[in-house]
């Protein structure tokens, strides 16, 4: 059954990676922008959310609901503030500014919380589990993980498709200055699709922090298992996303079975394979 | 102009009205001043181990292998537009080729840093069409994806010390080239003599590396690299071969990142993945030198190395708190210098030490110097 377990584990493994993607591709999606600093957002998210439950002592739901409203309002403001700025024509000032802050963000958590690893604790819940056939079992959480994915997918997709919000978004995306012409304040869209993509990475980091231990240098990680689920989905495609991310588990899961040391590098191995085979991604499609 | 017109000379030669000859030129007599004195400073630095302490030494060797780093990034993500996060991958390659014909072969470490250039830009030539794949801000993280697997790969060779590294035996490192003769000329023991020796290498290394990338930007090829990064359906509509001229860029800046590389963990003689392939200093920090500099400016990453040096002999024992500041610092720079500290004060005095934009002049005969510039 070894075999199977691996499956199942990658797949699990792949929702978790989807929802690190998903808000970095909500946000190249509108602006094209590529913020290099997703992987240490997704990791302040989760130190907030610890220090939250610990230091404040409220429940982990009470807890993400202020994380995910923080996260938003900081999202919003870094557009407003900072990235509103260089935003433009030239992609090396927005990619520089966003590494910076990747530096700032990484140092930021190290300062505060040392380099000691951290786990979200969330009681008796994550050793839960239950048999989805004889003789097979999952963890709870990380099915969770998998069905708040799913669920995440498809609220997105109906924001884009069903909302004004996501006619905006998608108004905004094709062409910022006729969409400025029907009356969409550019300005805002942007920051409301940055503040969305940090609090859709609360979710994310919520689900990756209670099955594993994290410490603040591994966002840089985070960042490059999301855009390979963002590549190997295929851009623009947010179900590809959620497939993509589900191939890079796959991936590590089977790599991590051959030799443990392995896991990573298998998946990063997939990720070029699908760019040398199929460059535009497994399911492209041509709109956000 | 009519023929009525015309002036007509007494003799009945028609005398041409004389047209205002247009020029296009980059040097300016401050541009000759500054390379005089570049030649000068050059030649002090060969002279300086010959009083200069060890420690000074050291430092230089580090001023000078980020400041060829920060060159080889400026003119790949500058001037080529090519933003890469993933230069570490070369510098990492480099050092591993060292390491490997080093102690496995016995090959000496003089001659092992231009193979090891020679394997960074093997693989640079492997990775380039996959990563070419992706456009713009993701052929960014794609460098990034592709350093850390070629960590992770390096890793896995046991003989090489696996992910815990290795140190290079001091014997392997006692007959370099020259080394005698250096300790000879300086009366110095055989580690110190490798560091004097090392130290011309990164000089010699720099200061190619500067000059080619200074030959290269003035160039065609640069105008046609930098009209690839402007606009690349235009750039082939007028001829320029874009996609060629970006690979051989790529590969080029890999083989010097790759000695690079060389040069420095020669000098370090220990190597783990981790330190090899360090995004935070064969990357970020290049990225600062750059950014703080002046991107796309020769004197840029000068300024910005001199700068880097000057914080992190002062602010470096502070870790995580001098990381923080240096990326907030950078941040800052960029959203209100976007042309750095160089650039800035470049265009406030309209100071150009080592021009690289085109300026047409029109020489009017009749006022034979006064000369209207227009920057291009």
């Amino acid at each position: 059954m070894s075999g199977l377990d691996t499956l199942i584990e990658g797949v699990l493994l792949g929702g978790v990676y989807a929802l690190f993607a998903l808000g970095l591709s909500l946000i190249f999606g509108i602006m094209r922008l590529v913020n290099l600093a997703h992987g240490d957002l997704i990791l302040l998210a989760a130190y907030l959310v610890l220090s939250a439950t610990t230091a404040l002592g409220v429940s982990l739901v009470a807890s993400t609901l202020l994380v995910v409203v923080v996260m938003f309002v900081l999202g919003f403001l870094l557009q407003r503030l900072v990235l509103e700025r260089v935003i433009g024509d030239d992609i090396l000032p927005p990619l520089l500014v966003t590494f910076g802050l990747s530096i700032v963000i990484q140092n930021g958590l190290l300062l505060t919380y040392g380099a000691d690893s951290r786990r979200i604790q969330a009681g008796a819940f994550e050793s839960m589990s239950i048999a989805i056939a004889p003789g097979v079992s999952v963890g709870l959480a990380p099915l969770l993980a998998l069905l708040t994915a799913i669920v995440a997918v498809a609220l997105m997709q109906l924001i884009f498709y069903q909302t004004s919000l996501g006619r905006a978004f998608r108004a905004t995306a094709d062409n910022p200055q006729i969409a400025q012409l029907m009356g969409i304040d550019e300005r805002s869209v942007y920051a409301i699709a940055v503040g969305l993509s940090l609090a859709v990475s609360v979710v994310a980091a919520i689900t990756f922090g209670i099955r594993a231990n994290f410490d603040p240098s591994i966002g840089p990680a985070r960042l490059l298992y999301a855009f390979e689920a963002v590549i190997i989905g295929g851009m623009g495609s947010l179900w590809g996303t959620l497939a993509g991310g589900i191939v890079l588990g796959l991936a590590q899961a089977i790599g991590a079975r051959i030799n443990p040391e392995w896991q990573i590098l298998a998946g990063h191995l997939a990720f070029l394979a699908v760019l040398m085979v199929r460059p535009r991604g497994l399911f492209p499609s041509g709109r956000p | 102009m009519t023929v009525d017109s015309m002036p007509i000379a007494a003799n009945g030669e028609i005398e041409l009205p004389v047209a205002p000859v247009w020029q296009v030129r980059v040097g300016t007599p401050l541009s000759r001043a500054a390379a005089i004195a570049g030649v000068a400073i050059v030649t002090v630095l060969l002279l300086l181990p010959a009083i200069a302490s060890r420690n000074l030494i050291q430092d230089l060797i580090f001023v000078f292998t980020m400041l060829a780093l920060a060159q080889l990034w400026n003119v790949l993500s500058g001037w080529g537009g090519l933003v890469s996060v993933g230069q570490q991958a070369f510098v990492g390659l480099g050092a591993y080729a060292l390491f490997a014909t080093v102690s496995l072969v016995g090959i000496d470490p003089m001659l092992a840093t231009p193979l090891a250039g020679l394997f960074a830009a093997a693989i640079a030539a492997v990775i380039g069409p996959l990563l070419f794949r992706l456009e713009g801000p993701y052929f960014a993280i794609g460098s990034w994806v592709a350093a850390e697997a070629l960590r992770l790969i390096c890793a896995q060779f046991k003989s090489l010390g696996g992910g815990t590294g290795m140190s290079l035996s001091p014997s392997d490192l006692s007959h370099m080239i020259g080394l005698k003769s250096v300790q000879a000329l300086f009366g110095l023991r055989p580690a110190a003599g490798r560091d004097v020796l090392i130290y011309w290498i990164a000089l010699l290394l720099t200061v190619v590396v500067t000059v080619g990338i200074y030959t290269f930007v003035r160039s065609q090829m640069g105008l046609a690299l930098a009209a690839s990064r402007d606009n690349a359906p235009a750039a082939r509509s007028v001829g320029v071969r874009t996609d060629r001229i970006r690979y051989w860029l790529w590969i080029a800046v890999a083989f010097a990142t790759g000695m690079v590389g060389a040069v420095i963990y020669q000098q370090k003689a220990r190597i783990s993945p981790d330190a090899a392939f360090s995004v935070t200093d064969w990357t970020a920090y290049v990225i600062f030198i750059v950014v703080i500099g002046g991107v796309r400016t020769i004197e840029g990453p000068i300024v910005g190395v001199l700068l880097l040096w000057a914080l992190m002999s002062n602010l470096g024992k502070y870790g995580s708190l001098y990381l923080l500041l240096l990326g907030a610092f950078a941040i800052v720079v960029m959203l209100l210098m976007p042309n750095g500290l160089w650039g800035t004060v470049a265009h406030r005095w309209n100071l150009q030490l080592f021009p690289t934009r085109r300026r047409l002049l029109r020489s009017d005969p009749t006022t034979s110097e006064r000369n209207s510039a227009i920057d291009r």
